[in-house]
C-alpha cells in the first residue's frame, strides 16, 4: 500500500500534541477534532460507483458536491451509477481481481465479505464520529471489523409505514399504529374498505428483506445468536411467521412477486392504503406535476415501524457505506473526497435535496432541518439509530451476507405467508438452509 | 576474411530465405500458423473460464479469498440443498417446454415467411425485432405486461368482461413458471423462424414441382421434402435454442430474481446469486459447472445426429 494512514494534514484548534502521531479520538469526546484532511497524490484522479438515485435530488446534490471538490482540490472524480442490485456483484468483481472505482458505495455488509482488499479508513471515520456526535451503534457495527474501520457508513435508506391518513381514519385510527395488534386489525379494516396493505415478498432486496427482518426480530426471533449459532428454528420464529400468515390474508393480490419499485407504483396508482417503504413515494408525490399526485402528497403520512412484542425497535433497513479499495493508486484523495461529502456543508444540503431518504449514521445530523421543516420527514430521521443489522445478532461476514443474498427470511415469510409450507415447516427448512451458510 | 564474412552472411541469409519458402509451402505449418489465432481467443476466452470454473468448484473460494481445495464437498452440499434441485427442475422444464414451443411457432412461421407475400421482406424484418431488442428491454417490459395491479394483459380481459380481477402471473409459483417460459419464447422464436426460413430457401424449387406433378398433397410435400430437406438445419438450430435457453439468465433476474418462492430458480441464476452476491465463489461455480454434463448431452446429440448420414439426408434411425 503506497500511502501512510499518517499522511494527515491536521490543523485547527484540537490538533494538538497530545493528539499528534496518536490515533483521532473516538466517538463524541469532547476534545473532538475539528479539521482534518488528506493530501491527495500528485495528479489524481478518481472514479467513484455508486448505487443510481431513487429520488433525482439525491444524485443532483451528489454531483453539485462532487464538482466543489474538484474544484477545491483539482482532482477529477467520476461518478457512474449502477442499479442497486448490479453494484454488489462490481464490487465483489472489483474486490477479486484488483482493478475498478477507487472508491464504491455499496450495500449491508460488502466490506466484511473482502476486508483485506479495503483501504482502512479509521483515521478518517474517528474524525467524523468526534466531530459529528458519533457514530450510531448499528453504523458502526457495519463499518467495523476487529477494531477497524473498513468502511464509512454514508446512511440507510429508511423505511417506514408509509399510509394514506384518510384511509387509515376512515379505518378508525387517527395515525397508523405501531402495535403488532393493532397493525393486524388496521390492515383487516383497510382491506374492509377497498385500501388493502400490500407488503414486499419477492426476492427484493430493500423492502422484502427489511420489514420481514424487522417483524421477525420484533417477536424475537433471530437466524443467529450472539455466536453465531443458528437459532432460527424456535417458537418465536413460528410466532412471527404465523402473524404475517394472517397480515398477508389482507395484503392486496400479488405481493409475492413484488420487488423494490412494485409497492410505491401501487401505492401511487391509489391501489393500496399502507405499505413499508422509503420516503421515496412522498417524494414522488410532492415533487409532481400532477394535481392528482399532489392531492395524494397531502393524504400521505409516514410513521415508523411496528415495534413487537420485545419492546423495542426491530429495524432493519437498506445500509450502504463508501469503500476505498486497496488498489487505488489515490488513497489520500479517496478519503479527502469522502470527508469532503461527509462533511456538514455538503452532507446536510445533500439530505435536504433527497428529503430525507437516506437516513444519517451521525447523531449531529439528527439536528438537520429536513426532518423537521416538514413533520412527514421526521419518522425517518431515527431509522439508523433504531436499526439492528443483518445477521443480527451474530456477526457481520460471508454468512450473514450469503443467507440474505439467499432471501432466507424473505422466502421463509413467504413460504408461510402463502401455505406453500405451515410456519413450523417454513422455519425448519429456513434454519437448514441457513446453517449451510453458518457451518464454517 | 572480409570476403569469407560476406559470403558466410550470404549464405546464412539464403538458407533463411530458403527455409521461410518451405514453411511458406509446408501445410501443416500453415494449418497451424492460420489456427493459431482462433486457439489462442479459445484457449484465453472459453478453455480458461472452463477450466477455472471447473476448478473453483473444487474450492471453498470466496469472494475476495483464494480457496483451497475441498474435492466434492461443494456438490455433496448441494446434493442436499432443496433449492439446488428446485433450479434444476425448474432448468428442465423451462428449457423443454420453451424449446418445444419455439420450434413449433418457429418452424410455423418460418413456413408462412417462405410464402410468396406482399411487404414480404418489412414482414421478415418485424418478426426478428424480439431477437434485436436488447434482453433486458424486453424483460422490462413484461415485468409491465405482468405487473400484479398494471398488467395490460388483465387490464383487456376485465375490460372485454373475460376476468374480473387481475391475473397473478408471477405472484403464484406455477403461474410465475409460465409467464417466463412465454416470455422466452416470445423472444427465441424469430432466432428459430429466420434460421429455419434461411433453410427452407435452399430446397430446390425443382422437388416441389416435381412433387406436384406426381399429385403430392402439401401435407406430403412437407413430410417427405422440406422436413427431411430442413433435418440438419433443425439440428443445428435446436441445438443453439435448447443452449441458450437452458443458460437463460437475464429474464429471470429482472422478472422475478428467481421469485416466488424460488419458483423460477434456473440453474444460472442460482449460480449467480450463491457466487456473487452472496460471496460463496466455490459453491456458485459448483453449480455452474453442474450445467455442463446437459448441456453436453445436448451438443453430443446434435453433434453424433449430424454425422449420421440417414439424418443429413433426411431419413431416421
Amino acid at each position: 500500500m503506497g500511502f501512510t494512514r499518517r499522511d494527515l494534514l491536521k490543523s485547527g484548534a484540537a490538533v494538538t500534541a497530545g493528539l499528534a502521531g496518536s490515533r483521532l479520538i473516538g466517538m463524541g469526546s469532547a476534545q473532538a477534532q475539528n479539521t482534518l484532511s488528506f493530501e491527495p497524490e500528485e495528479g489524481a484522479e478518481l472514479r467513484v460507483l455508486r448505487w443510481r438515485r431513487f429520488v433525482e435530488g439525491d444524485e443532483r446534490l451528489w454531483m453539485e458536491n462532487t464538482k466543489k471538490f474538484t474544484e477545491m482540490t483539482g482532482v477529477p472524480v467520476r461518478v457512474d451509477s449502477e442499479s442497486w442490485e448490479d453494484v454488489r456483484p462490481k464490487a465483489a468483481v472489483a474486490a477479486n481481481v484488483g482493478s475498478g472505482p477507487d472508491i464504491i458505495v455499496g450495500w449491508f455488509d460488502d466490506p466484511h465479505q473482502y476486508p483485506d482488499k479495503l483501504v482502512p479508513v479509521t483515521d478518517l471515520a474517528e474524525y467524523l464520529g468526534g466531530k459529528y456526535g458519533g457514530w450510531y451503534d448499528a453504523a458502526q457495527r457495519y463499518g467495523m471489523r476487529g477494531g477497524e474501520w473498513i468502511g464509512l457508513p454514508l446512511g440507510a435508506s429508511g423505511a417506514c409505514t408509509v399510509y394514506r391518513q384518510s384511509w387509515v381514519q376512515e379505518a378508525g385510527y387517527e395515525t397508523f399504529p405501531t402495535d403488532y395488534q393493532e397493525v393486524l386489525d388496521c390492515a383487516k379494516k383497510l382491506k374492509a374498505n377497498g385500501h388493502p396493505m400490500g407488503l414486499a415478498l419477492g426476492n427484493a432486496v430493500g423492502d422484502g428483506n427489511g420489514w420481514t427482518h424487522t417483524i421477525l426480530w420484533g417477536f424475537g426471533g433471530k437466524m443467529v445468536d450472539e455466536d453465531n449459532n443458528v437459532v432460527l428454528n424456535s417458537q418465536e420464529t413460528v410466532n412471527a411467521l404465523e402473524y404475517v400468515k394472517e397480515l398477508y390474508e389482507n395484503f392486496i393480490p400479488g405481493t409475492l412477486s413484488w420487488l423494490d419499485p412494485n409497492n410505491n407504483k401501487a401505492f401511487l396508482a391509489g391501489d393500496v392504503g399502507a405499505t413499508i417503504n422509503g420516503i421515496s413515494v412522498y417524494y414522488a408525490a410532492s415533487h409532481s406535476d400532477d394535481p392528482a399526485m399532489k392531492e395524494i402528497a397531502k393524504d400521505i403520512n409516514h410513521v415508523n415501524m411496528p415495534i413487537g412484542p420485545v419492546g423495542h425497535p426491530t429495524e432493519l433497513h437498506l445500509f450502504t457505506q463508501a469503500m476505498v479499495f486497496g488498489y487505488t493508486k489515490y488513497p489520500n484523495a479517496a478519503k479527502e473526497y469522502l470527508r469532503f461529502m461527509w462533511e456538514k456543508e455538503q452532507y446536510e444540503p445533500w439530505q435536504q435535496a433527497a428529503q430525507g431518504y437516506i437516513s444519517h449514521p451521525l447523531d449531529a445530523y439528527a439536528s438537520n432541518p429536513v426532518w423537521t421543516d416538514d413533520p412527514k420527514n421526521t419518522p425517518y430521521r431515527d431509522c439508523v439509530k433504531n436499526m439492528l443489522w443483518n445477521g443480527y445478532s451474530g456477526d457481520l461476514g460471508y454468512a450473514s451476507a450469503a443467507a440474505m443474498a439467499d432471501y432466507i427470511v424473505v422466502n421463509m415469510f413467504a413460504e408461510a405467508a402463502s401455505g406453500d409450507r405451515t410456519p413450523k415447516e417454513a422455519a425448519e427448512r429456513a434454519a437448514k438452509r441457513a446453517e449451510r451458510y453458518y457451518r464454517v | 576474411m572480409a570476403l569469407q564474412t560476406a559470403t558466410q552472411g550470404t549464405g546464412a541469409q539464403a538458407d533463411s530465405v530458403g527455409l521461410a519458402a518451405r514453411l511458406g509451402q509446408n501445410r501443416t505449418f500453415l494449418g497451424v500458423l492460420f489456427m493459431l489465432p482462433a486457439a489462442t481467443v479459445l484457449i484465453l476466452l472459453l478453455a480458461y473460464p472452463l477450466g477455472l470454473g471447473v476448478w473453483l468448484g473444487l474450492t471453498d473460494t470466496r469472494i475476495g479469498r483464494a480457496g483451497v481445495f475441498i474435492g466434492l464437498e461443494n456438490y455433496e452440499f448441494l446434493f442436499d440443498d432443496s433449492v439446488f434441485w428446485l433450479s434444476v427442475f425448474n432448468t428442465f422444464l423451462y428449457t423443454v417446454v420453451a424449446s418445444i414451443v419455439k420450434f413449433g411457432l418457429g418452424l410455423w412461421l418460418a413456413l408462412l415467411l417462405n410464402n410468396h407475400l406482399p411487404f414480404k421482406a418489412f414482414l421478415r424484418a418485424i418478426v426478428l425485432l424480439p431477437w434485436i431488442v436488447p434482453t433486458v428491454l424486453s424483460a422490462i417490459a413484461f415485468w409491465w405486461i405482468y405487473d400484479s395491479q398494471f398488467s395490460i394483459i388483465s387490464w383487456t380481459l376485465i375490460q372485454l368482461g373475460v376476468i374480473d380481477h387481475y391475473i397473478n402471473f408471477l405472484g403464484d409459483p406455477d403461474m410465475a413458471r409460465a409467464s417466463v417460459i412465454a416470455a422466452n419464447v416470445w423472444r427465441g422464436i424469430p432466432f428459430v423462424a429466420i434460421t429455419l426460413l434461411a433453410g427452407l430457401q435452399t430446397i430446390p424449387q425443382s422437388l416441389y414441382e416435381a412433387a406436384v406433378i406426381d399429385g403430392a398433397s402439401p401435407w406430403q410435400r412437407f413430410r417427405f421434402i422440406t422436413f427431411p430437406m430442413l433435418t440438419p438445419i433443425i439440428a443445428v438450430v435446436m441445438t443453439f435454442s435448447v443452449l441458450f435457453t437452458f443458460t437463460d439468465f437475464q429474464l429471470i433476474y429482472v422478472l422475478t430474481r428467481g421469485g416466488p418462492l424460488n419458483a423460477t430458480h434456473l440453474m444460472a441464476t442460482l449460480s449467480f446469486q450463491r457466487a456473487i452476491p452472496g460471496g460463496q465463489l466455490g459453491e456458485g461455480a459448483a453449480i455452474a459447472v453442474a450445467m455442463i454434463p446437459f448441456l453436453l448431452a445436448a451438443i453430443m446429440f446434435s453433434y453424433f445426429g449430424l454425422q449420421r448420414r440417414r439424418w443429413q439426408q433426411g431419413g431416421g434411425d
